[in-house]
């Protein structure tokens, strides 16, 4: 079902946009024939920011599904938790001091993701903190404002890039340029690897540590190891397309609403499920306030802010 | 003849920082029984059992399984020789008993082995040892507190490890499914496995134990065969407690029944 909906929410991304261009001119476009505006509409613009979303989707899907797994929590998301803020704030740090996001990016998204994460992580080793679940989610927004102030800050001291760090700070799949993707494709590669080997013990860790370290795994490497696989992810993909919050939490939880809570049977699905959610809010984008977009990152908070609140306002936050 | 000794402890010591809990322990543990450890509150009975499984570092001597040190050996073979169900075993919600159970093949999976009819076997067989064979699509949170134990005993049964160390295993347990699991426990013994609980009843350690070791303030301060061990000096000594100590008409098992604390 996730590789149906994905599918079609490819396509109907190629078809819709906020423009002249209507799913009727966008399909010639598609199958070959068409106008010439048509077809830059589908090819130069849709095709890049579908490709776009889709990644980034996967990535933040996938990064949202291990570092829940890890932390325990359902409610541990890279958005909430600071990754993402730390991502972002490390590459405003590059455009202030005039680096080039297109090749540092990346990189430098990672070690700021990196930072974040273990941040929040060890704010949730504080005693009485890692119990409940919701606190969690409150020493993340802690630290994402703090972040958030700083990349204030920055923009304050330095106007010339002010332009640039407002347009890159935004989460958006549109205008991103193909090579931004491909730049951080290694990256994102590499996290997803490293996902694959994490998997086992992480699920493992469900049980309790214990338990888990009595099955043969090790607990903390596991930990470590997912830990700087959500690095990569989320740094890779902030670097691509700003912060887009709540796309981690969204997507596991769909998931594990449909197979289960085990992160080995969860991860393809939130893998699939990151792009439909990520497009679906990039078509809704297009659409909300035409002929103008609204910023995906708004959208996706739209979407996610309710489904936080459901989640915290049932009657227990489920145990993971 | 005495059967061969799989698990020993070599003047074992166990620190949390700088707390000793297990205080230079040598104990050997017989293959093929059940040894039951028994003792009050805080006598470092679980911190024991870690120790045995691995999981606590010793902070002197060793564990040494079949002449092996133990924190030496590989974890995941390790994983494949020493089973551990500890006390405190959460799961999360909207497992299966079926899921669970699976948990306990991990062991003997790698990166390319996967799922395989051994392991579907051990599974099966588990589910069916413990009696949770009819749950096993059921989900965890949705069973009773007797029902979920039984099938975390099934997940350390199908890990198919020749020593098993379960620390309180019939806790939340009524009688009869306390009797099931000693049961169960027992058929394992029989089939040639080192099994090892805590146990707080002290009158169905006698009943089932092969091998008893009375734990007092982190050192062992009985071992033996429970009809020789148990005594009245010996449950005032761990509990301060008075009692007599019956002898069950039919099994002639030491009965344990307490008076009053002691003066």
């Amino acid at each position: 079902m996730p590789a149906v909906l994905l599918a079609v929410a490819g396509i109907t991304s190629l078809l819709i946009g906020s423009g002249e261009v209507g799913p009727g001119r966008a399909l010639h476009a598609l199958t070959g024939g068409g106008d010439a505006e048509a077809s830059f509409a589908v090819w130069e613009l849709r095709w890049p920011r579908t490709l776009v979303a889709a990644g980034v989707g996967a990535a933040l899907g996938a990064a949202g599904a291990v570092l829940q797994a890890a932390a325990r929590n359902p409610l541990a998301e890279p958005g909430l938790l600071g990754v993402s803020a730390g991502a972002s704030t490390a590459v405003v740090v590059v455009i202030a001091v005039g680096g080039s996001v297109a090749t540092l990016g990346p990189y430098v998204a990672v070690v700021g993701a990196l930072l974040g994460c273990l941040a929040a992580l060890g704010a949730a080793r504080l005693r009485g903190v890692g119990d409940d679940p919701v606190r969690l989610v409150l020493a993340g927004a802690a630290l994402s404002g703090l972040l958030g102030s700083l990349t204030s800050i920055l923009l304050l001291v330095d106007q010339r890039s002010a332009d640039e760090v407002r347009f890159w700070t935004v989460g958006a799949v549109a205008g991103r340029d193909l090579g931004v993707l491909a730049g951080a494709l290694p990256v994102l590669l590499l996290g997803g690897l490293l996902v694959l080997l994490v998997a086992r013990p992480l699920a493992a860790l469900a049980l309790g540590e214990q338990v888990a370290a009595g099955l043969g795994n090790r607990p903390r490497r596991a930990r470590l190891g997912a830990m700087v696989a959500v690095a990569l992810l989320v740094g890779g993909a902030t670097a691509v397309a700003g912060p887009i919050g709540f796309v981690g939490l969204v997507v596991p939880f769909a998931a594990r609403a449909l197979v289960g809570p085990d992160l080995r049977r969860a991860l393809l699905p939130s893998l699939l499920l990151g792009p439909v959610v990520v497009l679906v809010a990039d078509i809704a984008s297009r659409l909300l306030v035409r002929p103008y977009e609204m910023p995906l990152g708004v959208v996706t908070a739209i979407i996610g802010a309710p489904v936080l609140v459901a989640v915290v306002r049932a009657r227990r936050v489920p145990t993971l | 003849m005495t059967p061969p000794t799989v698990l020993r402890a070599d003047d074992l010591s166990l620190a949390y920082g700088r707390t000793t809990v297990v205080d230079s322990i040598g104990l050997d543990l017989p293959a093929g029984q059940l040894t039951a450890v028994v003792g009050p509150n805080g006598c470092g009975k679980s911190t024991l059992l870690a120790g045995l499984s691995r999981l606590h570092k010793p902070a002197r001597g060793a564990v040494l399984l079949d002449g092996q040190v133990l924190a030496r050996l590989p974890v995941r073979e390790a994983a494949r020789r020493i089973g551990l169900l500890p006390q405190s075993a959460d799961a999360p919600d909207g497992m299966t008993v079926a899921d669970l159970v699976r948990f306990g093949r991990q062991p003997h999976q790698g990166l390319l082995r996967q799922w395989s009819e051994q392991d579907q076997r051990a599974v099966d067989g588990a589910l069916a040892a413990a009696d949770v064979a009819t749950l096993a699509d059921r989900r965890l949170e949705t069973l009773s507190g007797g029902q979920r134990q039984r099938a975390w005993i099934a997940m350390a049964v199908a890990q198919d490890t020749p020593v098993l160390l379960l620390d309180e295993p019939t806790a939340a347990l009524d009688l009869g499914h306390q009797l099931e699991v000693f049961e169960l426990l027992r058929g394992l013994a029989a089939a040639g496995r080192t099994v090892v609980v805590v146990v707080h009843d002290l009158t169905s350690a006698c009943r089932y134990a092969d091998h008893l070791v009375a734990m007092l303030a982190g050192q062992v301060v009985a071992e033996g065969a429970p009809r020789e061990v148990v005594t009245t000096d010996l449950v005032r000594r761990l509990y301060g407690v008075e009692s007599s100590v019956l002898r069950d008409p039919v099994t002639g098992c030491p009965v344990v029944v307490p008076c009053g604390p002691a003066a």
